[in-house]
């Protein structure tokens, strides 16, 4: 048996909300997505999740080089904005839970 | 020939413009990637159903799309731009020194033998290719490795490679705002600077080997010795695969602009959009006005007939116009404005194909069997 689990191992479903540019990208019709990401869910496992269910999404909520949020993207769980927290952070309750989506925002800019 | 196939990359999406030969009725398919920058997309001159895509945008950065079927549908392809090696700097507008960084894809050019090689020219300035229809992309390191790549700085649009010319199977041109012609004559392995005759006021050298802010390249595909060039000023032309120039602006205008092409059939025609200047990008005296030499330059034409004659302060910018292969030839602009003209006689009348696109980043077309 390896150190650690393989991510899928302990790969429980999650609820992720995207932008609409980024559902036409990756052909799907609801606002939000269900992936299995592995556990703890944290922000990171659940993009990594996100994007290996939908790898037309790489590189488009994470820069591919350094593997850091996008600028112009934010993160939110449950009302909390994650989007400066460390990537390895548990996510709230409600959002392991089910009862919330994992809300990845495009910020409001431009024309 | 059947017909043509008009490819608009727009500030927010992409538009195809079909019709037959007589290109006086337009069919009109957008906007396709809706709310995207697409910069630039390009058809297979081997595999006219195949074509690639630049979509991007400050939120969800680069994506690549080909359409394997003309364009009824797409798919996402490879977008993993990594530049080979440790990227080393670059010079930003202030002198200091900047890491590469990538962040879009400014022009693909696909290969005139085989669809699934294509070539993308990218921001921070490189080039890449791939051979497997744009799944997986290889940067041609050698060009970033010249040893001037870190003295390049960028133009106002950004360090971009926006122009890629090949040239036969083993020499290609390409043009980096703002460090110059870069020529190779192995298959992109080595590369050299191909700036001598340019001169650019604004460089603390103005003949200096690189730094010039080259505009736009176009050559005819049987003459491809032949390369002419807008630069930011001064119209040029090389009879020697880029080795040298010199000016040919003649009696134009203005001879700042940012597109030039050449005609399909007669390789001593050509054309430009002379814009004002640097500071103003709009037509001069609000008049838009291709002009056209059929004399490979110095001589040239003012083409008004279908075109606005008063108060069009839109811009053509360098990937805006493009010519098809029909006989008589085809010649296309597209606006800032929203504007795509078309001409199917040489550029003797112009009417609008469609009037109120987002403004117009690139023009492409082809010429159909």
């Amino acid at each position: 048996m390896s150190a650690q689990p393989a991510p899928d191992a302990a790969a429980v479903p999650v609820r992720v909300a995207i932008p609409q540019q980024l559902r036409t990208l990756a052909g799907v019709a609801s606002s939000e997505v269900v992936v299995q990401a592995a556990t703890p869910l944290t922000v990171r496992s659940c993009l990594d999740a996100l994007e290996t269910t939908h790898p037309t999404l790489v590189g488009t909520v994470r820069d591919r080089g350094t593997g850091r949020r996008r600028p112009m993207i934010r993160i939110y769980a449950d009302g909390e904005d994650l989007s400066d927290e460390p990537p390895d952070t548990p996510l709230p309750a409600r959002v392991t839970d089910g009862a919330e989506p994992l809300r990845l925002v495009g910020a409001i800019a431009g024309g | 020939m059947s017909g043509v196939r008009v490819l608009v990359g727009t500030r927010k999406g992409a538009f195809l413009l079909t019709s037959d030969g007589h290109r006086t009725s337009w069919d009109v398919t957008g906007p396709l990637f809706g709310g995207w920058e697409i910069y630039h997309v390009n058809g297979s001159p081997k595999d006219p159903d195949r074509l690639y895509a630049s979509q991007s945008n400050g939120w969800f950065g680069q994506i690549l799309q080909r359409s394997d079927d003309g364009g009824r549908t797409w798919e996402a392809v490879g977008n993993d731009f990594t530049y080979e090696g440790d990227p080393g700097t670059h010079l930003f507008y202030d002198g200091s020194s900047m890491p590469w960084r990538f962040q879009r894809v400014w022009n693909l050019m696909p290969s005139a033998t085989d669809p699934d090689t294509v070539y993308a020219g990218v921001e921070d300035a490189a080039l890449f290719r791939s051979t497997d229809g744009g799944a997986s992309w290889s940067e041609l390191d050698g060009l970033r490795g010249h040893d001037s790549a870190s003295t390049w700085a960028p133009g106002a649009g950004g360090l971009c490679l926006h122009t890629i010319l090949p040239q036969d199977d083993s020499r290609m041109l390409v043009a980096i705002s703002a460090a110059g012609v870069f020529a190779t004559e192995d298959g992109g392995e080595s590369w050299r600077p191909a700036n001598d005759g340019l001169r650019s006021e604004f460089m603390p050298e103005p003949e200096a080997e690189v730094g010039h802010c080259v505009h736009k390249l176009a050559a005819h595909p049987e003459r491809p010795e032949v390369v002419f060039m807008q630069k930011h000023w001064d119209v040029m032309r090389s009879d020697d695969h880029g080795r040298s120039w010199r000016e040919i602006s003649g009696d134009l205008p203005s001879d700042f602009g940012f597109a030039i092409d050449v005609h399909g059939h007669d390789p001593d025609t050509v054309y430009v959009v002379p814009i004002t200047s640097d500071e103003q990008h709009f037509p001069p005296d609000g008049r838009l006005r291709v002009y056209r030499s059929r004399t490979g330059g110095d001589e040239w034409e003012p083409l008004t007939d279908g075109l606005p004659q008063e108060h069009c302060y839109v811009n053509v910018l360098r990937d805006g116009m493009a010519v098809d292969s029909m006989d008589p030839c085809g010649v296309y602009v597209g606006t800032t404005g929203g504007q795509v003209y078309g001409s199917p006689d040489g550029g003797d009348h112009w009417s609008p194909i469609v009037r109120d696109l987002p403004a117009v980043l690139s023009v492409e077309v082809q010429t159909l069997p």
